[in-house]
């Protein structure tokens, strides 16, 4: 049902372009002010989300440790580095590893219940869809990038060679991303019905942004290898909004299709900072990875942590004085009472 | 209520199928045997917290305050003000359900609201539908829903089957850690005057009487006393308790935990660790106030476990001590190594750690001043200050319980197994995917460990539990060791209904047993008098024949 809705969302967003441009003809509002509004949307709701995020201050140090931890007075126990991390490089390090290669994810298994024995495989399919889309969703970002620049940088252009390298006969070469990122996607939206699990605590909007994808993906395919649309034409319209300059060539014929695939580019980006697509920022702010596991070596300070109330030695001596006499326990005379201002989150003495 | 056979208790389990339902129509239904009964008004008004009166949860109608709404949803607005951490795990999660098998309550029930994926969305569900237009616009197509008191029910009951043990964080790609979101949730029901008789009594407990047992500072010393005793009977080695309670001017603070000085296989524990002080003639003392090293207030609130352990630096002043020495316990030695220094730093009036015995200067606790039991020991090991014979503990095949918070909340993972290595001839490990940072919980951490809800703990150790069974059929093993004090309090039953003639213990037991004391009688049994397999000669000559060989 959820994902019925959100495909019948995603079906209304190809529609729109479709009728718009291949309709009504508004090829300049489907192919600048809307990629420029949605563009807008995307930076400033990024920005606003990351300004949302480190407003709130990080309270305490409280890293998952899943390794040794550094034991300056033993160093013989091996440090683990990268799942423990003690200095700022070493989180850093930890860092890179979980962003670029997942390697939390890479850790999955799968249990299952046999009558009364739980058996633990390893589950490495989710890691490889995610790094198959990521990587190649990466890759074909940075491949874009030759229509938005002119002259073309150098690496961009080896990068497009690398990713054809595959030639075939009479076609374009095929993009190897291409088709990693279809499998990938596909993998990643199959399991989310199949799966009982995914499927069951799935939401229409996790699977929204997984057709918004295929069909950006799809698109993209069909304008290189089978509707053919004009290029020189759509590099003059993308130039141009790169520029700020932005035209839309007279008289090409640039295909509803480039229109359709651009379209839903947009939504992806005016989407992406409302909804939980940010885990690609967020990620860089997750307490329990970004920082080191070392607060005895160097102190966490947290910017609202206030003095609390608490019973005194001398008033926890004044009640067992006696039977600490008795029991030959030592009683200390200097023991005072003390008073301190004191604040607290709860109940009827809230002051703060 | 009572407990299903270990045979039947997970015959409904299916991991892999879900309800028709979706989760959202589903009410919370409490059952017995899965929830802690509520605590009563006066305990929580001694504690400056608000109260609801008395009622349980069982009731039909929840007697929550005319505007528990607000005070809900404003207390939610604090938090996400307060923690980046649950502002920023609110919002990332994109629900792939690496998670989803990773909780030892969801292996034991199949619910699944115990998926820590879906236990963080009974929260986040309500954020989007109560404070996000997006949410508010596409209700349940973007995971929202409204607050009510259906919501409050299901928020208790699942808030509190969640043992903050961190494993699901370790798999989750962007380290969503539900123990910090459970934390926050307990921290509002609170507020409410939600909270459990299990879990705030110790607070009170240890609040007023300084301990969470509520044993008064002249029964500590009895028990300690009795302990001794026992030891000098058993070994011949006479130990004066006097100065290790509440003495000026030592150089060490040792903090204990209740469990270890209340019940049997604590206590033995405990007796490890004076034997091994009484061994080492080290200038060490305990406050008699200061007597808990352990922290329920964490199993509340965060304010209230800082109110809790200020006593142990406010102690640490008064007994003028250099540096202060902490004892085997789980979630304690997370709030230790992870919040202390924030809460009760700078620490002026102390000294960086240096153990007197060795002259190592235990450099990573250099501004907190804490040393955990197990570095000390470890290090005490790697000089050869310890004369071992591991051959004592001979009689036992053991395996090493790693509690998840010395895992995946500070990372000891070396330093037991070294010590085990060295004290006793037959360790073997359990499988891997079960140790080490992929460890499972008791199933009755973070306040979970009653009797009435035994149901649950059976049901959440069971992870656990199997592979002990796996490793005392293959090897034989018949000890698990470990060092959390909740873990030595609920092993016994746990084993006892999964694993039938697997005991439980502490590190320092096996340290206490394989110790050679010049002096000491013969003796044939183990120092909580099991039968030896090689009896231990006695030493009051030296002899040429030498068993004392380390490992």
């Amino acid at each position: 049902m959820n994902a019925l809705i959100s495909f019948i969302i995603f079906g209304i967003l190809v529609a729109i372009p479709w009728f718009g441009v291949g309709v009504l003809g508004l090829q300049s509002l489907f192919g600048i002010v809307i990629p420029y509004i949605c563009f807008l949307v995307f930076m400033i709701g990024l920005i606003y989300r990351i300004v949302y995020w480190a407003k709130s201050p990080v309270s305490y140090k409280i890293p998952t440790t899943c390794g040794q931890h550094k034991n300056l007075a033993s160093p013989w126990f091996k440090h683990n580095r990268l799942e423990n991390p003690f200095t700022t490089f070493d989180v850093i390090l930890r860092m890179f590893l979980e962003v670029v290669f997942f390697r939390s994810l890479f850790r999955n298994l799968r249990a299952d219940l046999y009558g009364k024995r739980l058996i633990y495989g390893s589950a490495k399919w989710l890691w490889l869809g995610a790094i198959l889309f990521h990587w190649s969703f990466f890759i074909i970002l940075l491949r874009h990038v030759r229509l938005f620049t002119n002259p073309v940088p150098g690496i961009i252009e080896k990068l497009d060679y690398l990713d054809s390298f595959i030639q075939s006969l009479g076609v374009p070469p095929i993009y190897i991303t291409d088709i990693l990122i279809l499998a990938g996607l596909t993998f990643l939206l199959l399991r989310r019905f199949i799966d009982s699990k995914v499927s069951y605590l799935s939401y229409g909007s996790d699977f929204f942004p997984l057709f918004l994808l295929i069909g950006i993906g799809v698109t993209g395919v069909l304008m290189r290898y089978y509707f053919k649309v004009d290029l020189y034409a759509v590099k003059q319209l993308t130039l141009g909004l790169a520029t700020l300059h932005p035209t839309i060539p007279e008289g090409a014929k640039i295909g509803t299709i480039f229109y359709i695939h651009l379209f839903l580019v947009s939504s992806l980006a005016a989407y992406f900072p409302f909804s939980k697509l940010v885990h690609m920022v967020g990620v860089f702010f997750s307490v329990t990875r970004n920082m080191p596991n070392n607060n005895r070596y160097k102190r966490h300070i947290n910017p609202w942590e206030y003095p609390i109330k608490h019973l005194s030695y001398y008033e926890f001596q004044e009640r067992f004085k006696d039977k600490m006499i008795e029991a030959g326990i030592p009683i200390d005379e200097e023991a005072k009472p003390e008073e301190h201002k004191w604040y607290t989150m709860y109940g009827p003495n809230k002051n703060i | 209520m009572s407990l299903p056979k270990p045979d039947e208790l997970l015959v409904g389990v299916n991991l892999h199928k879900t309800p028709s339902k979706t989760w959202m129509d589903i009410k919370a239904e409490l059952r017995k045997g899965m929830y802690c009964g509520i605590v009563d008004p006066k305990t929580l008004e001694e504690l400056d917290l608000n109260t609801m009166g008395s009622w349980q949860p069982s009731d039909e109608k929840w007697p929550l305050p005319e505007n528990w709404k607000e005070i809900v949803k404003e207390e939610i607005r604090k938090r996400l003000e307060k923690h980046r951490s649950f502002k920023l795990f609110m919002d990332i999660c994109v629900r792939c359900g690496a998670c989803a098998d990773k909780c030892h309550y969801f292996l034991g029930t199949g619910d699944p609201k115990n998926m820590p994926v879906l236990r963080a969305e009974l929260i986040r569900s309500i954020i989007k539908g109560e404070f996000s237009t997006f949410g508010k616009l596409f209700g349940r197509l973007a995971g929202a829903r409204k607050l009510t008191e259906d919501v409050i029910k299901e928020w208790f009951y699942y808030f509190y089957q969640c043992s903050e043990c961190r494993r699901c964080s370790v798999f989750c790609p962007y380290g969503i850690d539900t123990a910090e979101i459970t934390i926050m949730m307990r921290e509002i029901l609170l507020q409410l005057g939600i909270g459990t008789d299990w879990a705030l009594k110790p607070v009170h407990n240890s609040y007023y009487i300084g301990n969470h047992v509520g044993v008064p500072p002249q029964s500590f010393k009895e028990n300690l006393e009795f302990l001794v005793w026992e030891f000098e009977d058993i070994t011949g080695i006479h130990i004066d308790l006097d100065k290790y309670l509440n003495r000026k001017g030592a150089e060490i603070l040792y903090v204990p935990m209740s469990g270890d000085y209340f019940a049997d296989p604590g206590i033995y524990t405990m007796l490890g660790i004076l034997v091994l002080f009484h061994y080492l003639d080290l200038d060490v003392t305990m406050s008699v106030w200061a007597a808990e090293g352990g922290n329920f207030g964490y199993f509340n609130s965060l304010e209230m476990a800082k109110r809790l352990h200020s006593k142990i630096y406010e102690e640490a002043k008064r007994l003028k001590v250099k540096w202060i020495l902490a004892g085997e316990c789980g979630h304690m030695w997370r709030v230790w190594n992870q919040y202390h220094n924030t809460w009760f730093g700078p620490f002026d009036y102390l000294e960086v750690p240096k153990s007197p015995i060795t002259g190592t200067v235990f450099e990573q606790a250099k501004e907190n001043k804490i040393v955990h039991i197990c570095e000390f020991t470890a290090d005490l090991i790697a000089h050869n200050k310890l004369r071992l014979d591991p051959s004592r503990n001979d009689h036992l095949i053991v395996t090493f319980h790693d509690s998840c918070n010395p895992a995946r909340a500070a990372g000891l993972f070396e330093e037991p197994r070294f010590i085990l290595k060295h004290v006793c001839n037959n360790f073997v490990e359990m499988p891997e995917n079960t140790i080490r940072e992929k460890t499972f919980c008791c199933g009755s951490g973070a306040g979970l460990n009653a009797g009435e809800n035994m149901e649950l703990r059976m049901r959440g150790g069971f992870p656990r539990a199997n592979a002990v069974e796996y490793v005392h059929k293959k090897y034989g093993v018949n000890q698990v060791i470990m060092i959390c004090a909740i873990d030595r309090a609920v092993f016994p039953t746990l084993l006892q209904y999964w694993v039938p003639g697997v005991d439980t213990g502490g590190l320092h037991e096996l340290v206490a047993n394989a110790l050679i004391f010049e002096g000491e009688k013969s003796r044939t049994e183990d120092l909580r008098r099991r039968p030896l397999k090689h009896p231990v000669k006695g030493r009051e000559e030296p002899t040429e024949e030498s068993t004392e060989e380390e490992g």
